[in-house]
């Protein structure tokens, strides 16, 4: 019964996308939609039921799917792993990726290619569900790759958009760069362990060397750094907001961008094993989590200011497992789940209500013409900003106590920073967008309407959610999401570490004021004096534009990766289009002039030359004159001269060598 | 001089291939127009027939006409791919010939006789004849570069084949030449055993090795030996093409590794590095140069380029010192296995670009395909598998041929040319996944829809159905053709 429930949660989707994708264009819409959110309601069903037998027995179970030879001294199962990080991420995964879909059928109401949508988004979900559930790293991978193709197609789904393209082909290229470091780090693993499944590798991690765990982890990071878009691989995130906004909810905020850190924390073992990977782990995620803040002050399209807002959250995740705090990042990553959701689909909502206009410059004074969307969207912001007694609070809490308390100054202050941008951009999104006065072009003013209950009624399921989310870990350290996750999120040979009420107290009343003053920083910006944000970019324009301009690193990449690449590409194949060309038409001039001079030689040279010895004499000298002016000296010339040099060469580096190793004997 | 039956009886399929193409040659003038569909249906049957003997040879080692000719599981397991192969091409080519009105049955006599070129090649035991076999195969190739007699690009790809491919088959029978000169032989076990004796470090010997391998790294289009590729694979009949890219690669493939196993396997610190050198520069210059091209089929040559930079990464493998047997035949087999793999989704991308017709011509810029995904959606559907298995993505047999060739430099402790490869394979989705891009998120324009169109027939579709079988199948089944090429490799000294 258990092992049927944990191969249905994979299979109803996949059976959506069998369906939608080959027949979908044989029934209406209607159906199409109902068949999608509805195959992952059933998953998320099923998911329950695995979470109560979970519930019972926290053993980690395996379920095989079916076992798939892959020939040779490989073999690797199609199988599952059910435990309790499992069965969060399942949750996640197939809980908001439920409420997403519902929504979406209302969002994508009469777009062209409906569909086709809804194949892509369950195929989404076929992936995602492999990679949390795979019981070995080749599974985890090939769902790995799958949600980033899938991702490729959806932000492109916008076609008639040229940036949409170019935004998933961007997308789709740097998560393969960090794909790589992923597959070199399955094949390190092999390599040390000869299997790839978690239970043996994981179980006899302690046979690794330091050195080793290093390589392998800090390959995994690689592919971490790129899924989960963190410096320098995160270019991809923002501009994937091309895509159709629930593909931002559910792709690139709940569930793909976070594939990074559950892989961490799923090899944590290993990690724990190479401290240079958790100081660069902690590191990364700390200056993530502030370099993206910085960005995401400025901007003024609703979706990137959310998006920066993402990567600066995943950014906290990773600063958590660097500190050790597994626990703190899953359940950050699920409380970012709710809140994230929450907040990419009511703008959506937003954008949707003002007829796809995403700038906030042409916002404002929304709250009275579409409460429920404002309720919930202000409710987001309350909970990413850190106000208690909301989901965000208790989590970024927890990472940031724990990275004090074991003295991680460094990234405390980071994160304390970064704490405080994130609660002042969030608000300042919040002013623009709901209060103050309507900057609404007159136009689409008129039609400004709520959005009908199919996408209200999730979002205010995910208001709820982002609410009381945090609860779940509450006493921190102590709650029942801690004791759930105490088997395979704890550092290994970590100490129990006491530590006194009054220091938790003191850094929760920290974090709040660190929030209440982003908040209250941004009601005066925006509410009070709104001429002031404009008075501060004018004042240092500079650091202004360089913030608009994204610290230049989209043109830093270009100028420097990408622009050089093509150059090159362009230049070999310019080399190949004609040094080619050259060559045969040389040689075919060269017969040409020879067979010319050698009738010429006989004419002039046999019957002639035969008589008169001198003029022969001249003769042969003309003609010698004329092939020298010719294409056949040249090009012969090149090819025995370039032939020399290249056998001089390699007969010298390999002489050279054995005559240093023959001269022993 | 009189040969042995039982040397006969081991080259049969050989016979029966030179036979049979005879035999189409003879029958052509006399057979009605109608009806050369037979001939072609005649040299498909003969490649069945050749299956099915050469089934027989798997486990067996059998030297033939006093060591020139082997027949083993290797050359078993390249000769069951190329027929494969051939009969896939002139599948494409029935219909493919018809459309660009070159329909002439000899096509086909063309493609047995490079096919028996290529299968001596993959059983030649001595230089010779190896170099026998190229020139067989490379000869006719250079006819059918130039099928197309009215098109100038045609002429000029079949001149230009023909120019840089006698210049190369030169230095590869220079470097023959001096080998013999060195060992007093061209068996490659007498060579083996000279150069690993009294010839060990000969410049001379060293001198021949280079020729050797300059002369077949222009036959698997390596860099910089690969100029001739773009230009001649843009130029030929796509079925042509596709033939050329696979097939000859392949056979050249398994002749080139026969060769530096067999001949110079005990010298391997005297070819590895320049190996590896070029299979380097190979995946670099491959996947950047296809980035800038317009054309699908000047992309998928230099795709083809940076696929052999990446079979390469199995010879450096298999010739990388200091590694346990079974890591070397690892390198061996998955290079098999690569090619094998290489071919299905090449082959299927090229019978893509065959179909698609703009007008009376062949669709083969990049922009034909525009918005295919909204006229003719299985199609589209194929190209996009073909497209991401060429850029390695599960769960398709592009994947899986990348999973074994660099799990295996990995276990040969070259995990930073396994980085160095997947780091192209990630740059190379970009170029691939244009055509998905042009296919699924374009708006055609009114001019593409009137003009391009698929032309399906049976027996393209045949092929399709064989190539995208292939692709999927191979991806979510390798296990039995691992397995087969696990037990067809060559003994590893």
């Amino acid at each position: 019964m258990f092992d049927l429930l944990v191969l249905l949660i994979p299979l109803f989707p996949l059976l959506a996308v069998l369906a939608n994708g080959f027949y979908g264009s044989r029934y209406s819409h209607e159906w199409a939609g109902r068949l999608a959110f509805g195959s992952v309601g059933l998953s998320f069903l099923c998911t329950l039921g695995v979470f109560a037998s979970v519930l019972s027995n926290p053993e980690p179970r395996e379920v095989l799917a079916w076992s798939w030879i892959f020939g040779g001294d490989l073999s690797i199962n199609l199988a599952f792993l059910i435990d309790p990080l499992t069965t969060v991420m399942l949750l996640v995964v197939t809980g908001v990726g439920f409420l997403i879909h519902v929504y979406s059928v209302g969002y994508m109401h009469g777009e062209e290619g409906f569909t086709r949508f809804f194949t892509y988004m369950n195929l989404f979900m076929v992936s995602m569900l492999l990679l949390v559930m795979g019981s070995n790293y080749v599974v985890m991978f090939i769902g790995w790759e799958g949600v980033g193709l899938c991702s490729y197609l959806l932000i492109g789904y916008y076609y008639e958009k040229v940036s949409a393209g170019k935004a998933a082909t961007k997308a789709f290229v740097v998560n393969r760069i960090g794909d790589a470091g992923f597959l070199i780090a399955v094949f390190l693993i092999f390599a040390h362990f000869g299997s790839l499944d978690y239970s043996t590798v994981l179980t006899q991690a302690s046979s690794l060397s330091t050195e080793m765990a290093t390589a392998i982890t800090i390959c995994l990071l690689i592919g971490a750094f790129g899924k989960s878009a963190q410096l320098p691989l995160y270019t991809w995130l923002p501009d994937a907001m091309e895509g159709p906004t629930p593909v931002s909810a559910l792709i690139h905020a709940a569930t793909m961008v976070t594939a990074g850190v559950y892989m961490v924390v799923r090899n944590h073992v290993l990690f724990d094993m190479a401290p240079i990977a958790l100081t660069t782990v902690g590191i990364i995620g700390g200056l993530t989590a502030l370099f993206a803040a910085t960005i995401g002050l400025v901007q003024n399209d609703i979706k990137r200011v959310l998006a920066y807002s993402t990567v600066s959250q995943l950014g906290y995740m990773f600063l958590a497992c660097g500190v050790g705090a597994y626990t703190a990042a899953i359940f950050h990553l699920v409380t970012h789940a709710f809140f994230k959701a929450l907040l990419f689909l009511s703008a959506g909502a937003v954008i949707h209500s003002l007829h796809h206009e995403q700038d906030i410059r042409k916002m404002g004074g929304l709250y009275k013409k579409i409460p429920i969307t404002h309720a919930v969207f202000l409710i987001g912001t309350l909970a990413i900003a850190g106000i208690p007694p909301l989901a965000g609070f208790w989590s970024k809490d927890e990472i940031m106590a724990h990275a004090f308390v074991h003295g991680y100054y460094h990234l405390y202050i980071l994160a304390a920073i970064g704490a405080f941008l994130t609660s002042f951009y969030m608000f300042r999104l919040t002013y623009l967008t709901f209060y103050g006065q309507s900057r609404v072009e007159p136009h689409v003013a008129k039609h400004i309407h709520e959005s009908p209950p199919i996408m209200t009624v999730p979002l205010m399921i995910l208001a709820g959610l982002a609410v009381v989310g945090g609860f779940l870990g509450v006493p921190p350290e102590h709650g029942w999401f801690h004791s759930f996750l105490h088997d395979v999120a704890t550092p290994v040979g970590a100490a129990p570490h006491a530590v006194d009420m009054s220091t938790l107290l003191g850094l929760m009343g920290a974090a709040v004021s660190i929030a209440l003053a982003g908040w209250g920083l941004a009601h005066y910006m925006y509410s009070v004096r709104p001429q002031m944000a404009n008075e501060w970019a004018e004042k240092s324009p500079q650091a202004y534009t360089t913030l608009l301009n994204k610290y230049y690193v989209d043109e830093f990449y270009d100028r420097v990766i990408v622009e050089p690449f093509k150059k090159l590409g362009m230049l070999w194949d310019w080399v190949d289009r004609h040094i080619i060309d050259r060559f045969v038409n040389g040689i075919g001039k060269g017969t040409d002039i020879s067979a010319e001079a050698i009738t010429w030689t006989e004419k002039h040279v046999i019957y002639a030359g035969l008589n008169v010895v001198g003029y022969g004499n001249h003769l042969l000298a003309w003609s010698w004159r004329k092939l020298q002016s010719g294409m056949v000296h040249h090009y012969a010339a090149i090819l025995i001269i370039g032939l020399a040099v290249l056998i001089h060469l390699v007969v010298l580096w390999f002489t050279g060598s054995s005559i240093a190793g023959s001269s022993g004997y | 001089m009189s040969i042995p039956f039982v040397d006969l009886a081991t080259i049969l399929p050989e016979l029966l291939i030179v036979g049979i193409a005879c035999l189409v040659l003879v029958l052509d003038p006399i057979t009605p127009t109608a009806k050369k569909d037979f001939l072609a249906w005649m040299s498909l049957g003969v490649l069945a027939v050749c299956a099915l003997v050469t089934m027989e040879d798997f486990g067996e080692t059998t030297v033939a006409f006093s060591g020139l000719v082997v027949v083993d599981s290797y050359a078993a397991f390249w000769k069951m791919l190329l027929y494969l192969v051939s009969g896939l091409t002139i599948l494409l080519s029935m219909s493919y010939l018809k459309e660009e009105k070159i329909d002439l049955a000899e096509y086909y006599a063309f493609v047995l006789l490079a096919l028996a070129g290529m299968m001596v090649m993959v059983s030649g035991a001595d230089l010779l004849t190896i170099y026998l076999g190229i020139e067989l195969m490379s000869i006719t190739l250079y006819i059918m570069a130039g099928f197309k007699r009215f098109e100038a690009r045609s002429i000029e790809a079949s001149a230009k084949y023909f120019v840089l491919g006698a210049f190369s088959s030169g230095i590869l029978l220079y470097g023959i030449s001096l080998l013999f000169g060195v060992t007093g032989s061209t068996r490659l076990s007498e060579i083996a055993a000279v150069v690993n004796g009294p010839a060990l470090n000969d410049p001379l010997m060293l001198l021949a090795l280079m020729l050797i391998i300059v002369g077949f790294g222009f036959k698997v289009a390596a860099v910089p030996f690969h100029m001739w590729t773009p230009d001649v694979y843009e130029g030929a009949p796509t079925s042509v093409t596709a033939f050329m890219a696979v097939a000859s690669k392949a056979a050249s493939f398994a002749a080139f590794l026969r060769v530096l196993l067999e001949a110079f396997g005990g010298v391997k610190p005297n070819w590895n590095m320049l190996i590896l050198a070029v299979c380097l520069i190979t995946v670099a210059l491959g996947n950047l140069v296809a980035i800038v091209q317009t054309n699908v089929k000047r992309m998928l040559a230099y795709s083809s380029i940076a696929h052999a930079g990446y079979a390469l990464v199995g010879v450096v493998v298999a010739g990388w010192v200091g590694v346990e047997t079974g890591v070397s035949s690892r390198g061996v087999s998955s290079l098999m296995l690569y090619l094998a793999i290489y071919s299905f989704m090449t082959i299927g991308a090229f019978a893509m670009v065959a179909i698609l017709r703009k007008g009376g011509l062949e669709g083969e810029d990049i922009e034909d395909f525009t918005g295919l995904a909204k006229r003719h959606k299985g199609g589209a559907f194929l190209m996009l598998v073909f497209m991401i298995s060429l850029a390695g993505i599960p769960p398709t047999a592009g994947f899986i041929g990348k999973f074994y060739l660099f799990m295996a430099a990995v276990n040969a402790g070259l995990a930073w040319l396994a980085i160095f490869g997947l780091i192209f394979a990630a740059i190379s989705a970009f170029y691939y996944l244009r055509i998905v891009m042009v296919m699924y998120m374009r708006e055609p324009s009114p001019e593409h829809e009137q003009h391009t169109r698929l032309v399906l027939s049976p027996q393209v579709s045949v092929v399709l159905a064989c190539a995208v079988a292939g692709v999927v199948l191979l991806g979510i089944f390798p296990g039995p053709l691992v397995s087969i090429a696990d037990l067809s490799i060559l003994p590893i000294k």
